[in-house]
Order: C-alpha cells, then structure tokens, then sequence
C-alpha cells in the first residue's frame, strides 16, 4: 500500500469522523445534564439546510456555518421549553423534533434543491499541503481541527470546570442540585442551547464540505448514530472521539475493500459492523462491575421543583 | 368507533359484491377525470431517481390539464410501510396507482387483489396481476452510451462503479457498461463498491473517494444523489449523472446523463383510463419510445468520443444495435452468450451474473 492512498484514506476516515464528532459531543453535554434529546438528526437537517442556504446567498461558508448553528440552536428551544417547562416526555418530543426538523429542511430546502455553494478551503498555506504527509496533518477542512479542539474543550468543561461540575450534578441528582440553590432548568436549557447548535455545524458540515449541495435528508440517519456514539462513549469526550474515528475508519475501510476487490465477507455483514460494535461495547460496560455504563443517574427524567 | 369501521366495511363487501355481479370494473366504462396518485421511495428533491418521476407526474398534469388530478408520497420506505400507503391511496379514490420502486412490487401486488375497481402500475418489476401492470426502462441502453464514454476517455483503463443493491437491474446496467467500455478498449476494467442504499450523499461521496484512491478515472453510479458527481469533480475525473441531467453540480466532470423521462407512459396510461380501454400491460420501453434519452454531452468531450456516444444513441433508436450482443463472457472467461445470439428480455430481468472485467 502506498503512501498517496492511505493518506486519501485517513483523510477520508476524518472527513467522516468529524460531523459524528461535533454533533456527539453535543449530545453528550445534554445528556450529561440530565435531559434525552433525539432530534439530533432533525437539527442536524435544519443545520444542513440554513448553512446552505446562508453560505450561497451570501457565498460566505463560515456565515452558512455560524446561521446553521444558529437556526439548529432556535430549533433545539422549542424542546427545550417542551420538555423542561411543560414537562412533556423527552423521547416523544425528541422524535418529534426529528420529523419537523427532516419536514421544515425539506421546505425551506426546495427553491436550493440542484445547485452548489462556495464550501470551505483549507486553513493553511498551499506550501503546508505539498507531501502526502504534511496534507495529513494540515490539509482537511478547518472542521476537523475544531473537532478535535471540541473534545479537549467539552473533556476539560465537564471534569475541570466548576460550571461543569455543575452540570453533572444536575444530571446525576435534579432535586439535590436544586436543594442546594443551583438552578436547574436553566442549566439543562444552556446545554440543550449547545447540543442544537453542534447539532447545526455537525449537519453544515455536509451541506458545505462532504457533500457541497442540499437534497432533503441529506443526512441519512448520521443523527441517530450520533446518539449511539454517546452510549458507545459511556459519556466521556474522550472515548467519543476514539468512537467517532473508529467508525469513520470502519465504513471507509468497507468502502476501500469494495474498491480493492475484496469481498471476503458479504457487504451486509461489513455494513452492519458498527452497529454491532456498539452492540458489543454496550453489552461489556454494563456488564463491567467498576463504573458501569456511567449513565447520568437523571437521564430522560422531568424536573419538577419540589414547592 | 368500532361500529363505524364495521359499517364501512361491510358496505365496502357490499359493493365488492355489486361490482362483481355486474361484472364489469369500474375502470373499463371511461371516465372525465382521472385521479391519479404516484408513490416514491426517495424525496421528490433528490434531484435524481424520485425527481424524475415527479417531472413524469408534472408532465402528465401539463399535458392532460384538468382531466387529471395528481397527488404523491414522497420517501416510503420499500416494505410494510409501503403496503399501507399504497392501501390507502387506493380508499382514497384514485383511479390509478403508480409505485415507482422495485421494493413496492410485493405491496403493490398485494393491494391490487384486494382493490379490483383500481388500476395499478409497478415500475421496475415483473409481477403482473388482473388489474396491475409493469412498466420498466432500458436503463441500460443509456449505459451502454456510458460505457463507451468511458472506455474512450479513460487514460487509467479503469472505471469507478457506485452500485446500490445487487438487483437484476443494477446488475444489468454494470455488465452494459462494461461491454460498452470493452468494445472500444479490451482491457477496460470496471471497479463496483456496493454501498447498500439508493441514497445516502455522505456514503456515496466516500465510495467514489474510495474508488479514486485506487486509481480508477471515470465515476459511474447506480444510486440517487448528485455526490459522486461532487468527488468526481474536485478530483479531475469524468463522472454521469444518474436519472436527471445533474450537469449543475459538476460542470467540468458531468460528461452526460440517462434521463428518464417517464411523463409519456403517464400520459398514455392516463389517457387509457379516460377512454376506458385500460389494460395492464407490461411494458419495457427505452430510447425507440422515448422516455429514455441523454443529457446534452458536455462540451470537453472530444468530438471523436461524441460522435461515437451518438452512434449508439442512433443505432439504439434504429434497432440496429443491442449492448447484449455475443460474444459476451462472465467473469471466469467461459463463453456465456455465443457469437451474435442475443440475450432474451426474460434472461435479462434476471441477471445474476457479471460479465468479463467487472471486478466485484
């Protein structure tokens, strides 16, 4: 195997990683603070659509970007004021969001359906991407960095900060958090604010990088195995990102044996890998007597403040 | 509640039994208006496969004016959820039914016995039934035009090949392809990577990535979204649009497109139905009927390509030429299809087999 094709390889490998990354590590904060969003992918599709349609409007990519964030975020309050002011039941709501999300994208998305947008270049001088090896440090989209500099930042918010502290404290016990004075719905409503907006980028990110064009359902249930990935990572940053590359790695590696000629196992089996992984890793840290399966103790539960 | 469903469906037997004493369907005494209903498996927005019917199903209002009346159900996924759909179009008063996947066959079939007053058309199958018919297109005659695309232009000798699920149809179209590319180079080979749905962007984007890395210079594709078209582009290669002209997406990469152009059979069809002579039929037309047809040629291609791709096009419609013409071998190299025979539609509508140089 050369150089040139695993470069194009691990770049690949990134370049699917990375919206599973953004978009998991916001869920992982929301679910952290208590609260079971499923409209990940519904967000993902509002994100998609407005950073479309902002990025060529405008022809600026980082304007699509920062209004997919934006509209997503919007998106993620109607939830929010569902589920922790009128208390509806997380998982229904959640869902919901997902088919108005996949709905509202397909209608703001009609007039854009057939035309291409300005997407990002890379960041850094055209001299740093010469050698093969140098393209892999410095050639992907600025989005993969910022996936990279997320993990760290949300790793060192949730274990280092006391905000973080916080935040886990009203995931893990609501009413003591409450009993001691910190306030807990407006906690849950500023993680559910961040999991929309990552929700947004993650989705931008196909929309004016992977895929620079909108069809409806663009992203194709990337949402959902966005969820999975945050029980795969048994909540830590950390393992999410391991989670996210390893399955970018396994449907490239798919893709590349397809491509190479090896069929040793039949697609459907190597299709379904990682899923079953997740299956697998799901089984072995619940049945793992020290930490578990580190779920936040209050997670999918409505608060209710004690009168 | 449950006395008024069982109200509704006894006088639903109720008129199952009149109809049948009468002996005759509904749909064979004419009609003024038609109503008309189509079911896709994608969104009308993919810009490709469902698009294009939902361009047939505008034609048809175009075309018929206020004699037709047409809704859809756009992304219906190919199973259960398909029956139930199709079952309800049907109550709701349609005259007739088009399911345009090969997935809703089944379903369809299914819901045609128990709905004999509605007519109801397939696209892509085999099945027929009293009241249903099949209606399909030569895809692979526009493959064929494809192929020799390819085998002219590719400096690397090696096609890319994005297939969705391993179906006689999909099968066809790879092994037309590759004939096509044969013809005009011996040694052409062509590269499948199967990527297990009609339409995933971020998957077919990566199967083409894939594909390139390995060396291939020509993109050709089976599923639904204008993505390959993307990576093909980016990289400096050719790549066809699937199902629409998708020039828009790729301008320098797209060199043509298949177009299905299926609005005629809708018309046909519909008018049939107005005038009370409709029948099943099952129906395989292509370039001759014209709901086939090729994107205009992209203007980099050198002319030599050009005029040889029109050539198939013209020999296509004049009958003179047939992609599945021996001698053609499978993969192994044994003779399969002997010099000049050509193979049957029946034999066609079930391959299952690859020809020589496709790598899979």
């Amino acid at each position: 195997m050369n150089l040139d094709l695993l470069v194009a390889i691990l770049m690949t490998v990134a370049g699917a990683a990375t919206p599973l990354l953004i978009a998991g590590l916001g869920e992982l904060v929301v679910e952290k603070s208590g609260v079971l969003n499923l409209g990940v992918e519904g967000m993902m599709l509002i994100g998609a659509v407005t950073g479309f349609a902002v990025a060529t409007s405008t022809g600026i990519p980082v304007l699509g970007a920062l209004a997919a964030m934006g509209a997503a975020a919007a998106a993620s309050m109607i939830f929010a004021v569902l589920v922790l002011t009128l208390m509806a039941n997380q998982v229904a709501t959640g869902l919901a969001l997902t088919i108005f999300g996949t709905g509202v994208s397909a209608l703001i998305g009609a007039p854009f359906v057939g035309i291409t947008t300005p997407t990002f270049g890379t960041i850094f001088p055209e001299a740093l991407t010469a050698s093969p090896l140098l393209r892999l440090v410095f050639g992907h989209s600025p989005l993969v960095y910022f996936g990279l500099i997320l993990t760290v930042a949300v790793a060192w918010f949730l274990n280092r900060s006391r905000a973080g502290l916080i935040l886990r404290a009203v995931g893990e016990s609501d009413s003591a958090a409450h009993a001691i004075g910190y306030p807990v719905l407006k906690v849950r409503y500023l993680a559910i604010l961040f999991g929309g907006a990552m929700a947004g980028l993650a989705g931008s990110y196909y929309s004016l990088v992977l895929t620079p064009m909108w069809a409806e359902r663009l992203t194709a249930g990337r949402g959902w195995i966005a969820i999975a990935l945050v029980v795969f990572a048994s909540w830590r940053p950390g393992r999410m990102l391991a989670g996210a590359y390893l399955f970018g790695l396994v449907i490239t590696m798919e893709l590349q044996a397809k491509a190479a000629g090896f069929n040793m196992f039949a697609p459907e089996l190597l299709a379904a890998l990682p899923y079953l992984a997740t299956i697998a890793v799901l089984a072995i840290i619940s049945a793992a007597k020290r930490g578990g399966a580190n779920a936040p103790a209050c997670l999918g539960k409505p608060f209710r403040a004690a009168a | 509640m449950f006395e008024t469903n069982r109200r509704r469906l006894l006088a639903g037997a109720a008129t199952l039994a009149a109809t049948s004493v009468v002996g005759l369907p509904a749909r064979a005494q004419g009609k003024d208006k038609v109503k008309a209903a189509f079911v896709y498996v994608g969104p009308v927005g993919d810009y490709g496969y469902s698009f294009a019917h939902d361009q047939g199903r505008k034609f048809l209002e175009k075309e018929l004016g206020d004699k037709v009346e047409t809704s859809f159900v756009e992304n219906v996924a190919e199973g259960p959820d398909a029956e139930r759909v199709i079952r309800q179009l049907a109550q709701g008063g349609n005259d007739i039914v088009f399911t345009t996947s090969f997935g809703f066959m089944n379903p369809t079939l299914k819901v045609a016995k128990q709905f004999p007053n509605v007519a109801f058309d397939h696209a892509t199958g085999y099945k027929t039934a009293d009241n249903m018919g099949a209606y399909n297109s030569r895809f692979y005659q526009g493959r064929a035009v494809l192929g020799t695309i390819a085998g002219m232009m590719s400096k690397a000798g090696q096609g890319g090949y994005i297939a969705s699920f391993p179906i006689p149809e999909v099968v066809m179209g790879i092994n037309a392809f590759t004939l096509a590319a044969r013809a005009v180079n011996p040694d052409f080979v062509t590269k499948v990577v199967w990527v297990n749905s009609w339409y995933d962007p971020a998957k077919e984007a990566d199967a083409a990535k894939a594909l390139l890395s390995q060396g291939v210079d020509v993109i050709s594709q089976h599923t639904d979204s204008p993505a390959p078209l993307q990576a093909a582009e980016e990289a400096g290669v050719i790549a066809f649009g699937q199902a629409w002209d998708m020039s828009s997406f790729a301008p320098k990469a797209h060199m043509t497109a298949i177009v299905d152009h299926w609005g005629p059979y809708y018309v046909d069809e519909v008018k049939k139905l107005l005038a009370g002579d409709w029948k099943p039929r099952d129906i395989w037309w292509g370039m001759q009927e014209d709901i086939l047809e090729m994107a205009p040629f992209n203007d980099a291609m050198p002319d030599d390509v050009k005029a040889a791709a029109q050539k198939i096009v013209d020999e296509t419609k004049a009958g003179t030429y047939e992609v599945f013409t021996g001698p053609i071998k499978n993969q192994a190299g044994e003779e399969k299809v002997a010099d000049g025979e050509k193979i049957p539609d029946g034999d066609l509508l079930k391959m299952d087999w690859y020809v020589e140089g496709v790598q899979s």
